[in-house]
């Protein structure tokens, strides 16, 4: 049985990148439609039913901010935003709005590939069967029975760095923002102590990674927030 | 029941009060009964004593009198220049305050509190020298005697019949920190007199005799005695409340004193001072300005003002209130104020009609909830001065231009003109009536004064030209004299009523003229929009208003005043040191204050709601003329709407600043987007086509395959000196914000790790942080771009393999050290510094690739945040770059609930 092939829309006004964009994609076996503004992006969005979409921010006819939010009105495929340096706040809002991922501009086609290959493979597994037991490193983690093992040893966590970690764990690979954590694993009281995550992310990090200065798995996305990678 | 709720407005107060007493220096005054029982000599021991603990003791003024044991007490001791003043062809020694300042001793002594200065000394009393020293934090010892107390005075005056006019007001003595009693029995102060061991100066030996009677000794010794104990009895209320033993709510009980134009003011004001700091309330004073009392003579009403005044040093809030009726003003005064007794003078006997009831019952019927004190009358010879409070001088009412009398002479011509022709057609009352015409018409048209002349000039000329016998003064018949008495009285009534009604109007159009020139001043005001058209605006005010010229001078941000607003006519000859002054303190100075009151200028500060705004100087060429009552308020109305208008310049001035530099930021930003935009969009592209050139069909070879990779590789590089360039010229442009968060170091050293990746390849990197290091606040953003240029520096300038380290630690003081440092080449010797500049490189040419822009970013950036960056060599060898970030105030981090929980869990 032939896998189906993926389907990726890229919005993007600049017609160079769309076009480089498009040989990466079709070079990994993907289909792709362009769109280069909002409106365009939206028809295309709801027409191809496709599996992920490459978004600039900075369109002609609006912010990707919108895009975004209008897409998540009915739809959980993957996006990921293509932006300039220097805009964190612009990524914040992107990923607050439901982005998944984000790259910096200029980015070459083996970035673009991994990120694109990483989201695919992240809605492959959240579609499929629920995983149970997780092992990542040195690590495996128990779901159904709440064990954490480290080199075979039962590791001692503290409820929310628990909750933590499986937090992160069931969003690998996408980019989380302080206020997405802060949120789901200490609740929307704490929306503003933003300090919280990066002090028990810290505590997490010296449970879990080698080196927590140069850490393998919980990476830290400057200015915009965390990456779990497996 | 009594709330025991302490009054929050008294704590307040309280605490106030020992704020202020912090930085203020403290006084303490040597109290003595008289002169002679040792008050010098006792300030200049406890100096002694204390000149171990505080070396820094100095003598402003002291008086030896040229006796040997004090001489020898003031050896050793510093002593103060004493300024020399010219005082009417004699030049007089006087403390120097100035140099007092200047030298700022910990400790000054100054004899003689109640001393009054030479005229021309900046205060006229030296206790409000011992006043600026004090609150310029100056601790100061002083010495007062009993009958020099203010509110002591005429008790003191009334035992030895001596009067002393240098006074010090009793709020001076009651502020002392420490009074020390100088007490000596009245035998052994009459044994020094006698052994010459007194020193009385000016004074008349019969006098002296007079005042050092045993009997006055020992009732000032008394008198002495009892103000110290009242003061000690003050202390404990004080103490007691401090401890909120005993809380006292006693708005209500406040006193309010009444006073008027009489004599018996001052003797009101002192009963009342000593009653109020018995019962320990707040007290006013008010004076009631009635229509009638408005043409009082000017110097009456100066020593109202006098009154008031010593009222307020004496510590009572003090009003000038006008009103039609006198007692439902002070009704209404004392209710606005919550005070509960009122305190009036009696009232004369003699001068009460019998229809009249007196002030205190007339308060009583009204308001019947309110005390009324009355305060005896002194009897005594010095109430003749002014028989009736309303009356100026007979003569003065009299006078009138010599042509009011000669017109008033015509008058009675013309009656008797008219009257010879008609004397046959007419019964004598008839003509009479002609006469009485002229009394009134003269009456009305030229006041008092001719209106007698007329009376009698018409009475004389009806009798001699139609009273039979005519012809002559002769009067035949006594009912003829009725008519020269009801001649006289309807003159002067209706000339006196014309009077009243002509000041009257006069007063009225003078205050309409005062409200129109306000009027017209604040519309002139509310167009100005330079200084220098407020300053003409004023000068032309001043000059319709008081005949002053005026100057103004506007503080800088320093609260420094630099030269006047420059304006045609302004007053010259300005004294900067006292308008300094003045703006420092807040208090008028200058002609008829409390400071300097010789000078020819009047200064007053220009206080606005936000802060003082400068100095208004005013040269005024009647300066007597600005005692009055009303050309002060009028003068105070003045200067505030100058100093409102000035504050609205100056904010309209900052809200243009604001909007233009809001405007060049806006600008600047959507220019360096715009740039950025336009650069960065053909680099992504260029980045994106060279690495399709793999994905091409068929695959590139291998030699295109690497140029198209160096192709990459130099686009990359050359984004990155965009980036550089940019993001200088955006931190210089002050247009980067910094968005801090609190946030343990080790993340930021791991993303820029990660940023750095591939480029470090050939270098070993550790990082050595310490467990225990706060949170600190930064932009993660940019510390991360901070750590990966210092890295990416170690790694250009350091041959391969070598090793580079990142550490921190928190300094001793209150900041964190945060370091890179390799095992390189080091930097070259003596440029530390210079390669922190821009566009400035380690080695001038070199094949290492870069501008020189990164440690010129690092430090922008780390200056950003309060914090310094500099270079140096290692001993060992190598580079190493440190920066200090400001430790600040980490927020606390509550990982109690979390733990608790986990706790829970394993029982």
């Amino acid at each position: 049985m032939t896998e189906p092939v993926p389907v990726i829309i890229i919005i993007e006004d600049e017609p160079t990148i769309r076009r480089f964009v498009r040989m990466s994609l079709e070079a990994e076996g993907c289909q792709v439609f362009e769109a280069d503004s909002i409106k365009r992006g939206l028809i295309e969005a709801g027409t191809r039913k496709p599996d992920m979409v490459v978004l600039d921010l900075g369109l002609p006819d609006g912010n990707g901010v919108d895009f975004i939010q209008d897409l998540r009105s009915w739809s959980d495929i993957p996006i990921i935003v293509l932006s300039a340096r220097t805009a964190e706040a612009d990524k914040v809002e992107a990923l607050d709005a439901g982005a998944d991922d984000y790259l910096t501009k200029p980015f070459g086609a083996a970035e673009l590939l991994a990120r694109v290959r990483a989201q695919l493979r992240h809605r492959a597994r959240a579609t499929g069967v629920e995983q149970s037991v997780l092992e990542f490193g040195k690590l495996r983690v128990d779901f159904s029975r709440r064990l954490v093992e480290r080199e075979g040893k039962p590791l001692h966590l503290t409820p929310i760095e628990y909750r933590l970690l499986s937090y992160l764990a069931a969003n690998a690979d996408s980019v989380l923002t302080h206020h997405q954590l802060l949120k789901n694993v200490w609740g929307p009281v704490h929306a503003e102590d933003s300090h919280y995550v990066r002090v028990y992310m810290a505590h997490l990090r010296k449970k879990i990674e080698d080196d927590p200065s140069q850490p393998k798995h919980i990476l830290t996305e400057a200015g915009v927030g965390y990456r779990f990678v497996i | 029941m009594v709330t025991q709720r302490p009054d929050p407005d008294k704590l307040i107060s309280r605490l106030k009060e020992l704020e202020t007493r912090a930085t203020r220096g403290k006084l303490k005054i040597f109290f003595g009964a008289s002169a002679g029982v040792g008050k010098t000599y006792a300030m200049l021991s406890a100096a002694r004593q204390q000149l171990q603990l505080r070396p820094d003791t100095v003598i402003g003024v002291v008086e030896t009198h040229g006796r040997k044991e004090t001489e020898a007490l003031v050896e050793g001791l510093e002593r103060l220049p004493l300024k020399e003043v010219a005082y009417r062809d004699k030049v007089l020694k006087e403390f120097d305050i100035d140099g007092a300042l200047a030298r700022k001793p910990a400790l000054i002594l100054m004899d003689e509190l109640a001393h009054s200065n030479v005229q021309g000394s900046r205060h006229p009393k030296r206790w409000q020298d011992v006043e600026e020293l004090l609150s310029s934090g100056i601790d100061v010892y002083s010495t007062v005697n009993v009958q020099h107390l203010e509110t002591l005075n005429d008790i003191v005056g009334g035992i030895t019949g001596i009067r002393v006019w240098e006074t010090v007001p009793d709020h001076v003595f009651d502020s002392a920190d420490e009074v020390v009693l100088v007490d000596l029995p009245p035998d052994e102060l009459l044994q020094r007199l006698k052994d010459g061991k007194v020193y009385l100066a000016h004074q008349a030996e019969r006098a002296v005799q007079n005042f050092f009677r045993k009997g006055n000794l020992i009732a000032l010794r008394e008198l002495a005695l009892r103000r110290t104990a009242d003061r000690v009895d003050s202390q404990m209320i004080q103490y007691r409340r401090d401890k909120s033993v005993a809380p006292v709510w006693q708005t209500r009980e406040s006193l309010l004193a009444c006073i008027g134009p009489g004599d018996g003011s001052d003797r009101i004001i002192r009963k009342v001072a000593r009653l109020a700091s018995k019962l320990d309330v707040p007290w006013h004073v008010i004076y009631v300005e009635t229509p009638e009392l408005r043409h009082l003579a000017d110097n009456r009403r100066l020593s109202i003002l006098k009154n008031l005044r010593m009222a307020q040093e004496s510590g009572a809030e003090t009003g000038s209130l006008s009103g039609s009726d006198a007692v439902e003003t002070i009704i209404q005064y004392a209710r606005d104020h919550n005070l509960a007794k009122v305190v009036v003078g009696r009232d004369h006997a003699r001068a009460l009609r019998p229809w009249q009831q007196s002030f205190a019952t007339r308060i009583g019927k009204m308001a019947p909830d309110l005390d009324v004190i009355e305060i005896a009358r002194e009897e005594g010879p010095r109430e003749h001065h002014h028989a009736d409070p309303t009356d100026d001088s007979l003569l003065d009412l009299l006078k009138a231009p010599w042509q009011s009398f000669a017109m008033s002479a015509i008058f009675c011509a013309i009656a008797t003109l008219i009257s010879l022709p008609l004397f046959n057609l007419f019964d004598l009352p008839n003509i009479a009536m002609m006469f009485l015409l002229a009394v009134v018409l003269s009456a009305v048209r030229y006041g008092l004064g001719p209106a007698v002349v007329a009376s009698f000039l018409n009475v004389a000329a009806f009798d001699f030209f139609f009273v039979p016998p005519r012809f002559s003064f002769a009067v035949s018949d006594v009912q003829y004299l009725l008519t020269f008495g009801v001649m006289l009285v309807v003159g002067l009534i209706t000339a006196k009523l014309t009077s009243g009604l002509k000041f009257q109007a006069r007063v009225s159009s003078r205050r309409e003229q005062r409200v129109r020139a306000l009027y017209e001043m604040s519309r002139d005001l509310s167009g100005a929009l330079m200084p220098e058209q407020i300053a003409e605006i004023s000068q032309r005010f001043a000059l319709a208003s008081f005949g002053a010229r005026t100057a103004i001078y506007l503080a800088d941000d320093d609260n420094h005043l630099d030269n006047p607003i420059d304006i045609p006519g302004g007053v010259t000859d300005i004294d900067s040191g006292i308008c300094q002054w003045a703006f420092d303190h807040g208090v008028e100075a200058g002609n008829g204050t409390d400071t300097l009151p010789g000078s020819p200028l009047l200064y007053i500060p220009l206080r606005a709601p936000m802060r003082t705004r400068g100095v208004l100087v005013l040269e005024p060429n009647h300066p007597r003329r600005l005692m009055a009552p009303e050309q002060r308020r009028l003068l105070d109305t003045f200067a505030r709407l100058i100093a409102i208008s000035l504050e609205r310049i100056h904010y309209v001035t900052v809200a243009q600043t604001t909007t233009v530099q809001m405007e060049s930021e806006r600008l600047r930003n959507s220019l360096l987007s715009a740039i950025s935009h336009d650069l960065r969009t053909p680099l992504s592209a260029l980045v994106g086509l060279t690495d399709s050139l793999f994905l091409a069909n068929p695959p590139p070879t291998e030699q295109q395959a690497e140029i198209a990779s160096s192709m990459r590789d130099e686009v990359l590089r050359m984004n990155s000196q965009v980036n550089n360039l940019l993001d200088m010229a955006r931190l210089q442009a002050g247009a980067v914000k910094l968005n801090r968060q609190w946030q343990p170091l080790e993340e930021v050293v791991g993303s820029a790790l990660k940023v750095m990746g591939s480029a470090l390849g050939n270098h070993s990197v550790s990082v050595r942080l310490p467990e225990d290091l706060p949170l600190l606040e930064f932009d993660a953003v940019l510390m991360e771009r901070v750590l990966a240029n210092l890295l990416d520096n170690a790694a250009k300038y350091t041959p391969t393999g070598s090793s580079i380290e990142i550490g921190a630690a928190a300094d001793s003081g209150d900041t964190i050290a945060i370091w890179v440092e390799d095992n390189g080449p080091g930097l070259p010797a003596g440029r530390e510094e210079e390669i922190f500049k821009k566009f400035e490189r380690g080695q001038k040419e070199s094949a290492t690739p870069g501008v020189g822009l990164g440690l010129a970013i690092c430090r922008a950036i780390v200056e950003a945040h309060g914090g310094t960056i500099h270079a140096e060599n290692r001993e060992g060898g190598g580079a190493r770059f440190i920066f200090n970030l400001p430790r600040g105030k980490p927020p606390i981090i509550e990982v109690g609930e979390d733990d608790v929980i986990q706790e829970n869990v394993r029982s």
